[in-house]
């Protein structure tokens, strides 16, 4: 497991839309390769002849049937809207050119 | 140097349901904006998505149309972005275990002339995999507008080899794509509702090389102009590129119908991380062979199936086969008419592929009046071409009848008595009379006849109908002439 400092904290922070301080950066990269540290203990388990899983439980097929339930009213669906116009959700332009 | 193009397409179809694919809110098209949500939609803390049985159907039916193989089992996976058309941090979709793998689609080259037939190919497919739609962004000024009601509908994205050379190839492709699926009732295809969008992958080569070079994605193509005009201006692009001695970078590019060319979408290399993850929320699908095997037995005939067996077997030209079988409407229509009257196929088709596109264009209103809405049911023209070839009806008064069975939905007897065009019995005597004088009057045609042209006496057959007002049996005519002509010698 590389130390804290292989983890590129600021690529992380911007896949996950979030700005931090430097010294949050310092904290989260410690924190993150604690994860790491931890979840590389699943690599000590004998896992000889066990089929990959994806899902903990041993279940399939949770179906529901296609009938149309009830819709949230539009003031209902625009209640957390920071704000609104025509009946939609005002977003700062994102078109995706150069 | 000459280069040649290689294409690859990923399109998405729009899957017809009545909920979504992972809420029960309905779907829909054209509704008020944000009327169609709910807290899944929403992405709001603490929801559960549940899988739409029949989107899993449809999904399935999809991949047998297209010859994939069916997996016993598929899973969900999240791909996970930021981007406004998602309320959520991510788009459940599939990522290395989806519905469909492989499959092909036959397609149908442009022929030398929109009269005949052009060359089958069959174009590879990777995969297709079921997902759910993102909402609808509208860019105004310095601000965009977010409506989720298209937010969550069943989307299949059907992902092909790099099997098509040219922009006219990947129209056959989507065209064949189109009415596979609307033929198996899979989806409706109308690209101006956002039921099919495409992506293309496109890069070139020197013309008969095997290598693969750096390839570009054409985000955005939503029209079947759109996706030839873009794929035109990519490889002209890209042959520039290269002849110019540079070469072409990796990426992303959206197409700009308005400007009509494709511009860099830079930036979007690093969206490319989706970190994508098996769904905790949703459990994996394990499709029943048997409802599989269900679902291949229903299936429709697919759409150059059938056209090989009108031609082949009901001996009828391209020029009518391409109508009728290109339209899966139309072919339900020839099939049901069929049914009631198999002896004249290629009359059914005549009138199905000419007289009722006309006269459904001729409707007021835009395009052609939805086959629905037309009164005049199959039964009712395999019914007036039995008139027709009984002798019943002249064929120039059979189309009188059709326009008037159109307008009302009457059947083919009722319109006929009523306007009187029923060719009637003649008085035997008196038609013989008119015979007689008809060929009295021009003994040219008799002649030839008895030199053994035996098309000669049609000559007379014009001036005989007109005599009695088109309501002789054309038959009965016939048998006429050649008695008294033969006699007269």
């Amino acid at each position: 497991m590389p130390d804290p400092t292989h983890i590129d904290i600021d690529y992380v922070a911007r896949l996950a839309r979030i700005s931090l301080t430097p010294e949050e950066k310092e904290t989260y990269a410690h924190q993150l390769h604690d994860v790491l540290v931890y979840f590389e203990r699943l690599g000590s388990v004998d896992v000889e002849g066990v089929e990959p899983s994806a899902h903990p439980v041993e279940r399939v097929n949770a179906l529901r049937a296609d009938e149309p339930g009830p819709a949230f009213s539009p003031e209902e669906a625009l209640a957390n809207a920071p704000a609104r116009r025509a009946q939609q959700i005002v977003v700062p332009k994102v078109v995706e050119e150069a | 140097m000459k280069f040649e193009a290689v294409i690859g397409l990923e399109v998405h179809v729009q899957l017809k349901t009545r909920s979504k694919v992972f809420a029960s809110v309905g779907v829909g098209f054209g509704e008020e904006p944000n009327t169609l949500t709910d807290p899944v939609i929403m992405g709001l803390p603490g929801v559960l998505p549940v899988l739409n049985h029949e989107a899993v159907r449809q999904a399935v039916r999809a991949g047998l149309i297209l010859g994939s193989e069916i997996p016993e089992v598929c899973k969900w996976d999240r791909k996970q972005y930021f981007y406004p058309d998602s309320p959520k941090n991510y788009q459940l979709t599939q990522y290395d275990e989806p519905v469909c793998v492989g499959g092909a689609v036959e397609i149908e080259l442009p022929g030398p002339a929109r009269n005949i037939m052009g060359e089958h190919r069959w174009v590879r497919l990777t995969r297709a995999h079921l997902e759910e739609d993102v909402g609808k962004l509208t860019h105004a000024g310095d601000y965009s507008l977010v409506d989720y009601n298209r937010a969550g509908t069943p989307l299949l994205e059907i992902v092909t080899e790099p099997d098509l050379y040219s922009s006219a190839e990947a129209v056959a492709f989507l065209n064949a794509l189109r009415m596979l699926l609307t033929e198996g009732g899979v989806s409706d295809c109308d690209m101006e509702k956002g039921q099919m969008r495409c992506d293309a992958n496109i890069s070139v080569r020197p013309a008969g090389s095997s290598t693969l070079n750096s390839r570009t994605e054409i985000k955005n193509l939503n029209s079947i102009t759109g996706v030839r005009q873009a794929i035109d201006y990519e490889i002209r692009r890209q042959t520039g590129v290269y002849a110019a001695g540079g070469q072409v970078v990796q990426e992303t590019r959206r197409w700009d119908a308005e400007g009509g060319l494709t511009t860099s979408m830079r930036g979007k290399e690093e969206a490319h991380d989706y970190r994508y993850f098996p769904d905790p929320d949703l459990l994996p699908v394990r499709f029943p062979t048997q409802e599989v095997e269900a679902l291949r037995t229903a299936l429709p005939e697919r759409v150059f199936d059938r056209q090989r067996r009108y031609q082949e077997t009901l001996d009828l030209p391209y020029t009518l086969t391409s109508v009728i079988c290109y339209d899966f409407g139309l072919a339900r229509y020839f099939e049901e008419a069929l049914a009631v009257y198999g002896e004249n196929p290629k009359a059914l088709a005549n009138y199905i592929a000419n007289e009722l596109q006309r006269e459904r264009g001729a409707v007021e209103g835009e395009g052609l009046l939805p086959l629905e809405d037309v009164a005049m049911r199959p039964a009712d023209l395999a019914e007036l071409v039995r008139l027709i070839d009984t002798g019943t009806l002249t064929k120039h008064a059979a189309r009188t009848v059709f326009v008037e069975m159109f307008q009302t939905g009457e059947g083919a007897a009722a319109v006929a008595d009523r306007l009187g065009l029923k060719a009637e019995p003649q008085d035997s005597g008196a038609l013989e009379a008119i015979c007689r004088d008809v060929i009295a009057a021009n003994p040219v045609p008799a002649a030839q006849f008895r030199e053994g042209n035996a098309k000669a006496i049609n000559a007379y057959v014009g001036p005989i109908m007109k005599a009695t007002q088109g309501k002789a049996n054309p038959r009965e005519i016939h048998e006429i002439l050649a008695r008294l002509v033969a006699a007269s010698d």
